[in-house]
């Protein structure tokens, strides 16, 4: 028999059970919660007089709708204090084992409090009204991002009606060059296998630069594995995977760590698995990549030209060319190094960790941003790496350089509170979709890594972080 | 969620094809952080002559008396008679929230709309299926006599005219049990509760980290 892959072992290791045609019921460890996905929920459980299964299963922290400044002023808009207020007197009424409400020191975007304070574990299943909660693969984790019906029915029953995807291994090996990043791994992979590629697979990231990677790195790598059309993306828990959770708030302590660690460590795909897709990329062959239209997948790395709707020869693809560089305000041919920028947003659950910080920070340090950067922002991923980020002098660089320092939360990721593009505004985003008006209604994103946006708020335009 | 067995109720005509989930609850609605309480919005724009906002009150807003809604004669309805392709648009659970809200059990026309079909099951509603000439002579009696009553019993699936006349109608075996007992996807989950909790002692002894 053949063996085993890591998904299908953490698959295997939560079914409560399965009926006739492969529907399982799976065991829920993990529900992150946030404000905009589960208020419904809440209130379903209400309706039918249910009570929450575990309580202890429950992170909660508002994020999407939180303003990042000016907290003194509380949150204007009504709609959005509304959902965040909700929030607080549902995790009143139901309970959670970790929550911090608007203004909490450790507030910050869910995905990035979930694994700093110890709450993602290898070996969970990890779940939240999110498509990003693919983040937490990271971990050696299942984890994946479920609707507002799905998120009652957690609630209620610590579990999922689920059937499994099938496996898919993106194997990345040899090595990455000067500054290229974790970022642009995971936009290279979108770019070759497009933004339905991983379509009813779940993905497993493996090979020598994931290896290599961090554990913010590959956080990066799997927040994007939505992006690539999979729920959920992994990696096998290692010596840094552990390293990096030891000591955390709500890691095992004492005689738990070490079976934990021991567990930990049977969780990677058999030698002799069986994967449905296999994937290929060598590190050298990826430049840092830029996308220049309104999918992730219409992404190249830089040194190339804007693409020609003309050369292409599908109709269907040339209109979608077309659509994209008419949106994106771009004339076909145009250098990518060219395009000129008018702001910059550094933040999300893509790349908003100290680590991205850091690199952006290096760029920045002693430099200015260019006059024609209207706005620069840096939104740090939660309160924990804000104040790592002051304690490090992070955040004085980066107001040297024109920038401003601001407080955790998605902020303009999605724009559901003040920070946002205005209409044709074009900015270079670390976050991870440049879909039509996500960041603002006629607002124009191209995504790149945290070096890449400092580098370019430095030159105005986008410009090849390894000639700099 | 409620169960349904049968009902004996007041019919009510929607004359209109295509009923999109946007007429059913109009996109503004969907900022509401609720579930219930969407039943003075149904139709909203058919149903008033200004500009619903959520949270408005509906009991001081001028009515557009020639909606069918609105027709005292129809007041208190429980089962809505509507035309093909009922439900399409947006896959918004508001849609069946508000019809249920409202009052309605039932809906009976030629077609729904695949997701707006489902959606209903999820919230005890029961959509029937019948055919052109049967919900033709339904918006045909129902027009001419006032107090035009159905009674309609999802055990026997059959739905009976005052005439005395009945046709019967289609429903998958799991759909009416969950119906007739009222459960949702969560109740039918919880039926296995004793197996979720078996298996949580097992996985807490095998990692107690994870319930720390
Ligand atoms: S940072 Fe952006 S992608 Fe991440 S959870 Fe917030 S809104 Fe979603």
């Amino acid at each position: 028999m053949a063996g085993k892959t890591l998904y299908d072992k953490l698959w295997e290791a939560h079914v409560v059970r399965e009926e006739a045609d492969g529907t399982c019921l799976l065991y829920i460890d993990r529900h992150l919660v946030h404000e905009v996905t589960s208020a419904q929920a809440y209130e379903g459980m209400r309706m039918a007089g249910r009570k929450q299964w575990r309580k202890g299963s429950v992170v909660a922290n508002p994020d999407h709708n939180t303003p990042t400044k000016d907290w003194d002023k509380g949150i204007e808009d009504p709609i959005s204090r509304l959902q965040v207020e909700t929030l607080d007197s549902n995790i009143k009424e139901f309970g959670a084992l970790v929550y911090f409400p608007f203004k909490n020191a450790n507030q910050g975007i869910i995905h990035v409090i979930g694994p700093e304070n110890g709450t993602t574990l290898p070996g969970m299943t990890v779940v939240c009204g999110d498509s990003h909660t693919s983040t937490h693969g990271a971990f050696g984790a299942f984890a994946h991002g479920i609707g507002t019906s799905e998120v009652e029915h957690v609630l209620a029953t610590q579990t999922l009606v689920a059937k499994k995807a099938k496996n898919m291994l993106v194997r990345i090996e040899g090595q990455l060059g000067l500054g290229v990043t974790a970022k642009d791994v995971a936009l290279a992979v979108i770019g070759r296998i497009g933004t339905a590629g991983g379509t009813g697979y779940t993905i497993e990231y493996a090979g020598s630069v994931i290896r290599s990677l961090s554990m913010e790195g590959r956080m990066t790598v799997c927040n994007l594995a939505i992006e690539a059309g999979a729920r959920s993306g992994m990696i096998a828990p290692d010596e840094k995977t552990s390293a990096y959770l030891k000591g955390k708030a709500h890691a095992p302590k004492g005689a738990d760590w070490d079976a934990a660690v021991a567990y930990w460590n049977t969780l990677r795909s058999d030698d002799d698995a069986v994967f449905d897709v296999v994937v290929e990329m060598r590190g050298e062959d990826i430049a840092p990549q830029v996308t220049w239209g309104t999918s992730p997948e219409q992404v190249l790395p830089i040194g190339s030209r804007v693409p020609d709707p003309s050369k292409e020869s599908d109709p269907t693809k040339r209109t979608s060319i077309e659509n994209a560089l008419k949106y994106m305000g771009l004339t076909a041919n145009t250098p990518i190094e060219e395009i000129k920028l008018d702001k910059i947003f550094i933040g999300s659950c893509t790349n908003s960790r100290i680590e991205d910080l850091r690199a952006a920070a290096t760029v920045l340090k002693g430099k200015k941003k260019a006059s024609n950067i209207t706005l620069a922002l840096v939104v740090p991923g939660s309160g924990i790496v804000k104040r790592q980020a002051e304690e490090e002098g992070l955040d004085k660089i980066f107001t040297d350089a024109g920038f401003e320092w601001r407080e955790p939360g998605c902020s303009m990721c999605l724009a559901m509170n003040a920070d946002k593009l205005s209409p044709g505004e074009r900015c270079a985003s670390t976050s991870n979709r440049n879909f039509e008006g996500r960041q603002g209604q006629g607002g124009r994103t191209h995504l790149v890594s945290p070096q890449m946006a400092a580098a370019a708020a430095i030159a105005g335009h986008f410009v090849d972080i390894r000639t700099q | 969620m409620k169960a349904f067995t049968k009902i004996d109720g007041l019919a009510c005509p929607l004359d209109r094809a295509n009923v999109d989930t946007d007429a059913i609850i109009p996109k503004q609605f969907l900022k509401s952080i609720k579930r219930s309480g969407f039943g003075p919005y149904l139709f909203d724009e058919w149903r008033y002559t200004d500009h619903g906002e959520p949270g408005m009150d509906c009991s001081t807003r001028p009515l557009n008396t020639s909606f069918v809604l609105n027709q005292p004669r129809y007041k208190g309805a429980q089962i809505l008679l509507a035309k093909e392709n009922f439900g399409c648009g947006s896959s918004r659970e508001h849609a069946p929230w508000a019809i249920e809200d409202f009052g309605f059990q039932v809906i009976i026309a030629p077609s729904f709309a695949d997701i707006f079909y489902g959606n209903c099951y999820k919230n005890g509603i029961l959509p029937i299926v019948a055919s052109h000439e049967v919900v033709d002579k339904l918006f045909a009696e129902c027009s001419a006599s006032e107090g035009y009553r159905l009674k309609v019993d999802l055990e026997s699936q059959t739905v009976t005219m005052p005439s005395g006349a009945s046709f019967t109608f289609d429903i998958t075996p799991h759909r009416k049990h969950c119906l007739m007992n009222g459960l949702d996807e969560i109740g039918l989950t919880l039926q296995h509760a004793d197996e979720i909790r078996a298996f949580e002692s097992r996985h807490k002894a095998a990692q107690p980290w994870l319930f720390a």
